[in-house]
C-alpha cells in the first residue's frame, strides 16, 4: 500500500499543514514588531519595539493579567480535588448508576462555553451572589473537573488494587492508604490535571464573558480592545504569551524525556 | 508469636452462588496449613474471610481464641501475602518492607534497622534501596514474605504465591517457605491449586470443593487414603471404576463393576453415587491370573517418564487400566500387545463416594 | 460505594461524595435546570418580580420563532458548523492516519509539538491572526497581488467564509487528535492483511480503517459542531454585518436588552441544539457516550 509517491505526498501534506497551523502565529507575532499603526506585516514599515513598551505601560492590562492568573490557580485548586474524588468514586462503581454519573461529569464538556456561563449567571443571581470573578472561577470548574477526572480515570486503570488491600492488611490507616499508595500512583495525572486546568482556565472566553461582572481577565481584555480598536499591543501581548508557553511545553517535554531516559 | 484458627460453619455467598458451603476446621498454631483445590472452589474466599476482606453470611471464624467479627483488615493479627505480591511500585525495598511499621508509627531509624534485619532473614542483604522492579520474581516473593513478616503477624496468609514462578524456581522457594516457617513458629495458612505444593510443604491439608470441605488430613493421609472420589481423583492419578456397591462387611465391600467383582476398602458416607479408585502404581501386571482384584488386560502404550514408567493397558470391556512401576534401571518392560492380568490389593482399593455429602461430581 | 468505605474509611469517603456532589448538583444540574426554569418567566422590573405578571410563559420562545431573523441565524449557524466540522473531518483524517500508520515513532513527538502549538495559544489571539491575515490590506493579498494570481484586493471578511476560515484553524485540531487516537488502536496487521488480500486503498480505508476510526470521528465531530456553534470570538472577530452567529444574539440579549429570560431561552435552544446533534452522531456512529468523551 506504501508506495514511494503516495508517501511522498503525506509528508508533503504533513508540511502544509504545520505551515497552516504556524504561518498565521508567525505573521502574528511579526506584526508585533513592525513600525505601523495597523497590525500586519505588509509593508513592513521598519523594525520597532514600541508596542511591547506601550503594554508594559497598560495598567489595566496588567491588572487583568493579576485577575487571569487568580481565577486560574483558584480553578486548580478546586477542579482537581474535586476531578480526583469524580475519578475515584466512579471508578469503584459499577452498572446503570456509573453510566449515569458519567454522562452526568461530561456533559459540561459537551456544553456551549455561552451556556455554562449564563446558567452560572442567573443560578447564583437568585441566591443574590453578585457577578464577578469567583463566578468565573464556578463555571469553569464545572467543566474543567470533567477534564481532570478523565485523566484521573485513565489513570486509575493502571492502578493495582491489591495494593491497597496489601496495605490495608499492613495495618495502615484509611488516610495512610489514600497518602502513602493511591496518591502516589495519581500523581502524574493529578499534575497534569493542573496544568490542563490552568491553561483551559486562562484561556477561557466563553463562560467569563457572562459571569465576571466588571472585572477583566486578560482574553476579555483583549476581546474588548479587539473591538474598540486595534493597535499591535495586541500583537506584542500574543508574542509574550507564547513564549512563555511554549518555554512552559518545552520545559515539561524536556523534563518528560529525561525521565523517560532515565527509567529506560 | 503465633496462634490457631477456628472456623466454624462458615459460609459465603455472592448473591445465589455459594462460594464456601458450611466449613468448619481448626488450625493449630504453628501449623503450615494448606487450602488444596481447583480455581472456584472457594479457597481464596476463605483466605479473604480470615484477613477481613470479606465477612462471611454466616459462621464465626476466630483467630487465637478471639472472635474476628467487626474486626477490620488493618485490625487483625494476620499478614497477606498476595498471588500478585501487591509490592509498592513507587517505594524502595526497605519501605516496603517497613510499611507495617510505619502504619504503627514507627519511627524512621528503627524501621529501617528492622528492614535490614528482615533482608538478612530471608537472604536478600544489600536490597534495601533498590526499586521492586530491579529485583527478579524469587527476590520479590522474599520481600513480600519480609514485609509480611515486619508486622509479626501470628497468622500469615499466603494466596498462590509461587503461581508466576517458573518450575524450579517454585521449586527450591518451597523450601525456603518452610525453613521461615519453621524458623519463626508462625502459623502459615497457605492457598494453592499445585497438589505438589500442598503435599510437600504442608503439615496438614485441606482438599475443596464446590465450597465444600472435602477431607482435611495430613499430606500423607490425603494422598493414601482419600475420603471421597474428588479427593482420590484430584490429588494424584487414578484408575476409576464405575458400578455398584454389592455387599459390605465392616470396613470393606464388594464393588460390581463391569469388567468384575472387586474388594475394596470402604470410605465414608458411601451413597449412590460410589466409584472405586485404585492408583496405577498400585496396579501390579503379572503373566499368570493371581486370585482376586484380577482382570485380564492387553498393553495399549508405554510411557517413558524417567524416574517410573506408565503402562496403559485395556481390559476385554475396552476400559483403560494404567499401572505405574518405578524405574529402578532394571524394571522390565513389557511390548505393546502383550495379555496380562492387572491386579491390586484389596487394601489399596478405595470404594468412595463422589465429593463430600453426595455433592454433584466436579468435572475434572 | 462499600468498597469506598472499605478502602479510604467513612470520612474520606464522605468527603469525596461531597466534593463530587458539590460539583454535580450545585455547579452542573441545578443551574441548568434554573436556566430552563428561567427561560419560561417574562422579562420584568424588579418591581413586578414575584408578582401577578410573574407566571410561566412561552413568550421567550415565542420570540425567537416569530423573528425571521433570528431563525435564519439559527440556520445558518446549523449549517456552517456543520461545514465547519466536514472540512475539519476532511483535513484532519489524511493526517491522522499518516501520523498513526505511517510517520516513524521517533520522529512523532517532534511533530506533536509542533501540532500542539496552536493549542497553547489562546483562541482569541488564533482568531486575531486570521483577522491580520484576512484583512483588505493584509499579507494574503498582498501576496496574491504580488505574484499576480488576483490583480486587485479581494475582500475576505464578508459572507460566512472567513468565519469558517476561522474556526476551522481555530478547532481542527480538536478532529485530528481523536481520529489519531482511535486508528493508532488499530493492528497494523489487519490493514496488512486487506492490502495482501488484494483490496484497493480506498477500500482499505472505507472498510477496515473508517470503521475503527469511527469513535474518535464521533468524538472530534461532537467537539467540533459544539465549539463552532458556540464560539463567540470567531464570529465576533472574523464576521461581517451580513453574516451573524447564534451567539451574538444571545449576547445581545443578555448585555444590550438585558432580558436574562429570553437570553435563556435562547441559551437554551443552543443547549438543545448541542445534546440533538450529541445524540444524532451516538446514534450514526453507534457509539457510546464514553467514547466521544475520552
Amino acid at each position: 500500500m506504501t508506495t514511494k509517491k503516495s508517501d511522498f505526498l503525506f509528508r508533503l501534506y504533513l508540511v502544509i499543514f504545520l505551515a497552516y497551523l504556524l504561518l498565521p502565529l508567525i505573521v502574528m507575532g511579526g506584526a508585533a514588531f513592525n513600525d505601523s499603526r495597523f497590525p500586519s506585516v505588509f509593508p513592513w514599515a521598519g523594525f520597532t519595539l514600541n508596542w511591547f513598551v506601550e503594554l508594559w505601560n497598560d495598567a489595566r492590562l496588567i491588572n487583568s493579567f493579576k485577575n487571569t492568573i487568580l481565577v486560574a490557580l483558584a480553578v486548580v485548586l478546586l477542579s482537581v480535588p474535586i476531578g480526583a474524588a469524580a475519578a475515584i468514586l466512579i471508578n469503584s462503581i459499577g452498572g446503570a448508576t456509573r453510566s449515569i454519573l458519567y454522562g452526568l461529569m461530561v456533559a459540561p464538556i459537551l456544553t456551549p462555553g455561552a451556556v455554562i456561563g449564563i446558567s452560572t449567571l442567573l443560578f447564583w443571581n437568585k441566591l443574590a451572589v453578585p457577578l464577578g470573578l469567583h463566578l468565573a472561577v464556578l463555571g469553569q470548574v464545572s467543566y474543567i473537573a470533567a477534564f481532570v477526572m478523565l485523566l484521573v480515570l485513565a489513570r486509575l486503570q493502571s492502578f493495582d488494587r491489591s495494593l491497597e488491600e496489601a496495605a490495608l492488611d499492613l495495618g495502615a490507616s484509611h488516610s495512610m492508604v489514600l497518602r502513602r499508595i493511591l496518591l502516589p500512583h495519581l500523581y502524574p495525572a493529578l499534575g497534569a490535571g493542573a496544568v490542563i486546568a490552568f491553561f483551559q482556565s486562562i484561556e477561557n472566553f466563553n463562560i467569563t464573558l457572562f459571569t465576571r461582572g466588571p472585572y477583566d481577565t486578560l482574553t476579555v481584555y483583549v476581546f474588548s480592545k479587539v473591538r474598540s480598536g486595534i493597535t499591535p499591543t495586541i500583537n506584542a501581548l500574543a508574542v509574550i504569551l507564547i513564549a512563555v508557553t511554549l518555554t512552559g511545553a518545552l520545559v515539561v517535554e524536556l523534563r518528560r524525556r529525561r525521565v523517560q531516559a532515565k527509567s529506560a | 508469636m503465633s496462634a490457631s484458627v477456628e472456623l466454624q460453619d462458615v459460609c459465603a455467598d455472592f448473591g445465589s452462588f455459594r462460594a464456601v458451603d458450611n466449613v468448619s476446621l481448626s488450625i493449630e498454631a504453628g501449623e503450615f496449613f494448606s487450602f488444596l483445590g481447583p480455581s472456584g472452589c472457594g479457597k481464596t474466599t476463605i483466605l479473604r474471610m480470615v484477613s477481613g476482606f470479606i465477612s462471611p453470611t454466616a459462621g464465626t471464624i476466630s483467630i487465637g481464641g478471639k472472635d474476628m467479627r467487626n474486626q477490620r483488615p488493618n485490625q487483625r493479627p494476620t499478614a497477606l501475602i498476595f498471588q500478585n505480591l501487591a509490592l509498592f511500585p513507587l517505594m524502595p525495598i526497605w519501605e516496603n518492607i517497613a510499611f507495617g511499621l510505619e502504619a504503627r508509627g514507627v519511627d524512621k531509624k528503627t524501621r529501617r534497622k528492622r528492614a535490614e534485619e528482615l533482608l538478612a532473614l530471608v537472604d536478600l542483604p544489600n536490597a534495601a534501596d533498590k526499586t521492586v522492579a530491579q529485583l527478579s520474581g524469587g527476590q520479590k516473593q522474599r520481600v513480600a514474605i519480609a514485609r509480611a513478616l515486619a508486622v509479626e503477624p501470628s497468622v500469615m496468609l499466603l494466596d498462590e504465591p509461587l503461581s508466576a514462578l517458573d518450575l524450579k524456581l517454585r521449586q527450591h522457594m518451597r523450601a525456603e517457605l518452610r525453613a521461615i516457617q519453621k524458623r519463626t513458629n508462625v502459623t502459615f495458612i497457605y492457598i494453592t491449586h499445585d497438589q505438589g505444593e500442598a503435599l510437600a510443604m504442608s503439615d496438614r491439608v485441606a482438599v475443596m470443593s464446590h465450597g465444600k470441605l472435602q477431607q482435611v488430613a495430613p499430606p500423607r493421609e490425603i494422598y493414601n487414603q482419600p475420603a471421597t472420589g474428588f479427593v482420590a481423583a484430584f490429588v494424584g492419578e487414578s484408575n476409576i471404576f464405575s458400578g455398584t456397591l454389592a455387599s459390605r462387611s465392616g470396613d470393606r465391600g464388594e464393588f460390581q463393576t463391569e469388567s468384575g467383582v472387586f474388594k475394596g476398602r470402604l470410605g465414608p458416607d458411601i451413597g449412590d453415587g460410589a466409584k472405586l479408585y485404585v492408583r496405577p502404581e498400585h496396579v501390579k501386571l503379572d503373566a499368570a491370573a493371581i486370585n482376586g482384584n484380577t482382570i485380564p488386560v492387553e498393553v495399549t502404550d508405554i510411557a517413558f517418564e524417567g524416574n517410573f514408567i506408565s503402562i496403559q493397558t485395556i481390559d476385554a470391556t475396552g476400559r483403560t487400566v494404567v499401572s505405574e512401576t518405578r524405574n529402578d534401571g532394571t524394571a522390565s518392560v513389557p511390548d505393546r500387545g502383550t495379555k496380562l492380568f492387572a491386579s491390586f490389593d484389596a487394601d489399596k482399593a478405595f470404594i468412595l463416594a463422589d465429593e463430600a455429602k453426595n455433592q454433584p461430581v466436579a468435572a475434572a | 460505594m462499600n468498597d469506598l468505605v472499605h478502602r479510604y474509611g467513612t470520612a474520606l469517603t464522605l468527603l469525596m461524595c461531597l466534593a463530587v456532589a458539590f460539583w454535580l448538583v450545585i455547579l452542573v444540574i441545578v443551574p441548568n435546570l434554573y436556566l430552563f426554569e428561567n427561560s419560561f418567566r417574562p422579562y420584568l422590573p424588579v418591581q413586578d418580580m414575584g408578582g401577578p405578571k410573574d407566571v410561566y410563559t412561552l413568550k421567550n420562545y415565542l420570540t425567537f420563532f416569530n423573528s425571521p431573523i433570528h431563525i435564519t441565524v439559527f440556520i445558518s449557524t446549523v449549517l456552517y458548523s456543520s461545514i465547519v466540522t466536514v472540512i475539519c473531518f476532511v483535513l484532519a483524517y489524511p493526517l491522522a492516519y499518516y501520523l498513526s500508520k505511517k510517520v516513524s515513532v521517533k520522529s512523532l513527538p517532534a511533530i506533536f509539538l509542533l501540532l500542539t502549538v496552536p493549542l497553547w495559544v489562546s483562541e482569541i489571539m488564533r482568531s486575531f491572526a486570521w483577522f491580520i491575515i484576512l484583512s483588505l490590506r493584509g499579507p494574503l493579498n498582498y501576496l496574491l497581488i504580488n505574484i499576480e494570481v488576483i490583480d486587485k484586493p479581494i475582500r475576505w471578511m464578508t459572507g460566512f467564509r472567513s468565519v469558517i476560515i476561522g474556526l476551522v484553524y481555530t478547532y481542527v485540531l480538536f478532529m485530528l487528535f481523536p481520529i489519531y487516537n482511535a486508528i493508532q488502536s488499530l493492528d497494523t496487521a489487519q490493514i496488512e492483511a486487506a492490502d495482501d488480500l488484494g483490496a484497493p486503498w480506498w477500500r482499505i480505508h472505507w472498510r477496515v480503517i473508517l470503521p475503527h476510526a469511527k469513535p474518535g470521528i464521533a468524538s472530534g465531530s461532537v467537539m467540533v459542531f459544539m465549539l463552532s456553534a458556540g464560539s463567540i470570538l470567531v464570529p465576533t472577530l472574523l464576521a461581517s454585518t451580513n453574516s451573524r452567529w447564534f451567539t451574538e444574539i444571545i449576547q445581545q440579549w443578555m448585555f444590550e436588552s438585558l432580558d436574562w429570560n429570553t437570553g435563556a431561552a435562547y441559551a437554551f435552544l443552543l443547549l438543545i441544539l448541542c445534546t440533538v446533534f450529541v445524540t444524532l452522531v451516538m446514534r450514526i456512529f453507534r457509539v457510546k457516550l464514553s467514547d466521544i468523551a475520552k
